[in-house]
């Protein structure tokens, strides 16, 4: 019985020191000295490699899944013969739900435990003690490009796809279906509020963008310099980002519906 | 790939994302309708607004014109005050015109009907509506049939034992 409240005092004072370390980690990593605008070129650097090769799936996926939600909305509105507000279901759940979680999920997995992996090799490699020993800072030159870039392309990425995923709603429902053009797109923008809907998800994705490149950069800093323990790295980053973003997604959903 | 051509392809990367959200603003959400200065504010008091809300059409002949802007108890009279913020396009509608709130269809959301009257007085910023008619509230009318039908049949059945007796 001791043992056994042992090992959960011994499991909480662990998370706690995780979080703790996690959280100076991305305060040390944020806050430095003004940098130089060559520094510029290696968050290029990064956002091309999270941001723009993550194009192709967020497009893809997005087009399927606003094809999927027309097709699904279409058979729930027909039963109450109202198809033409097929615009606003598709639009507002793409824009307050879909968009911005979908879009981290796919993020965590394409980019995040990419950025893991990375990391976590420069560390197994010892390439992060040998920039140390060259004088590069590689807090500077390693970790904060990749925390700005994931920053900034999550809600670039979630822009894209709520514009392509109602293409998509578009292409099914009007094109293929025949609902009313012209009600399709005045239904929805009689609904969706700039600043209610778009921007609120917009703010999530951001949140989720800080979440899961946090996340990613910090387990591969602090990943177990072998082969097996950026394995771990890697699935963890995945495991704890998704969890994060489900759970941190209803929280803020919440927190919006409830007027804050 | 050299420094060029990935710049290049960050740059259109982010291009994408300002054409999406541009799309977002305009074609998607309500951003670009009933914004601004191009709305003037006509108030109008009503006895029971039903499931009125804000930003609800208000039409003419069907026409949207402009919308709800804000909904107010007042508190000296109890009747909920009700802004309409009217297009400036708009800017014929007489000034004893009506208003109505109706439902559309059976199941619908409710919006504001004027019925325009025969005044050469046009409605302008800050004027009232003094006509006003009600919500229909389908429950008080269910109710109202309910009471009526038993009304008629209990009379129905008092005559019966009237004749009987």
């Amino acid at each position: 019985m001791i043992t056994f409240v042992q090992h959960v005092g011994r499991l909480g004072l662990s998370i706690c020191t995780e979080v703790g370390r996690a959280g100076l980690f991305l305060s040390k990593s944020i806050w430095r000295k003004p940098r130089s605008s060559q520094k510029l070129h290696l968050l290029a650097h990064t956002l091309f490699n999270s941001g723009v090769l993550s194009l192709p799936i967020i497009i893809v996926s997005g087009v399927f899944i606003g094809m999927v939600v027309g097709l699904q909305g279409f058979n729930i509105l027909n039963k109450f013969s109202v198809t033409s507000e097929l615009g606003q279901m598709v639009a507002l759940s793409v824009v307050r739900e879909l968009g911005p979680v979908v879009t981290a999920l796919l993020f965590a997995g394409r980019a995040g435990s990419a950025l893991t992996a990375e990391i976590g090799l420069m560390k197994a490699t010892e390439q992060l003690d040998a920039m140390e020993m060259m004088g590069v800072d590689p807090l500077g030159r390693i970790m904060l490009p990749r925390l700005l870039g994931g920053f900034i392309s999550v809600p670039l990425l979630t822009i894209i796809f709520c514009a392509v995923a109602i293409w998509g709603g578009d292409l099914i429902g009007v094109k293929w279906l025949g609902v009313d053009g012209g009600a399709f797109w005045s239904n929805m923008q009689n609904s969706v509020d700039f600043r209610l809907d778009v921007v609120n998800g917009l703010i999530k994705s951001a949140v989720f963008g800080v979440v899961i490149t946090w996340m990613a950069v910090y387990q591969g800093a602090a990943a177990v310099p072998t082969a097996e323990g950026i394995s771990h790295a890697t699935t963890r980053t995945v495991v704890y980002s998704s969890l994060l973003v489900l759970g941190l997604d209803f929280i803020l959903t919440a927190m919006m519906m409830g007027g804050w | 790939m050299g420094q060029k051509s990935l710049e290049t392809l960050v740059g259109f990367f982010i291009l994408l994302a300002i054409a999406g959200l541009l799309m977002l603003a305009f074609k998607v959400s309500n951003l670009t309708t009933y914004q601004g200065n191009d709305t003037y504010d006509v108030k109008a008091q009503f006895d029971n607004i039903g499931d009125l809300k804000v930003r609800a059409p208000v039409t003419v002949a069907g026409v949207k014109v402009g919308q709800v802007g804000s909904i107010v108890l007042d508190p000296q009279n109890y009747r909920a005050t009700v802004i309409l913020r009217m297009d400036k396009s708009a800017n014929y509608i007489p000034d004893d015109s009506s208003a109505s709130i109706f439902t559309a269809g059976l199941l619908g959301s409710n919006y504001i009907s004027l019925s325009p009257g025969f005044a050469t007085q046009f409605l302008k910023d800050g004027d009232v509506i003094s006509e006003t008619h009600s919500a229909i509230v389908l429950e008080q009318m269910i109710g109202q049939l309910l009471f009526n039908v038993n009304k008629n049949k209990a009379g129905a059945g008092d005559s019966a034992n009237a004749d009987k007796s």
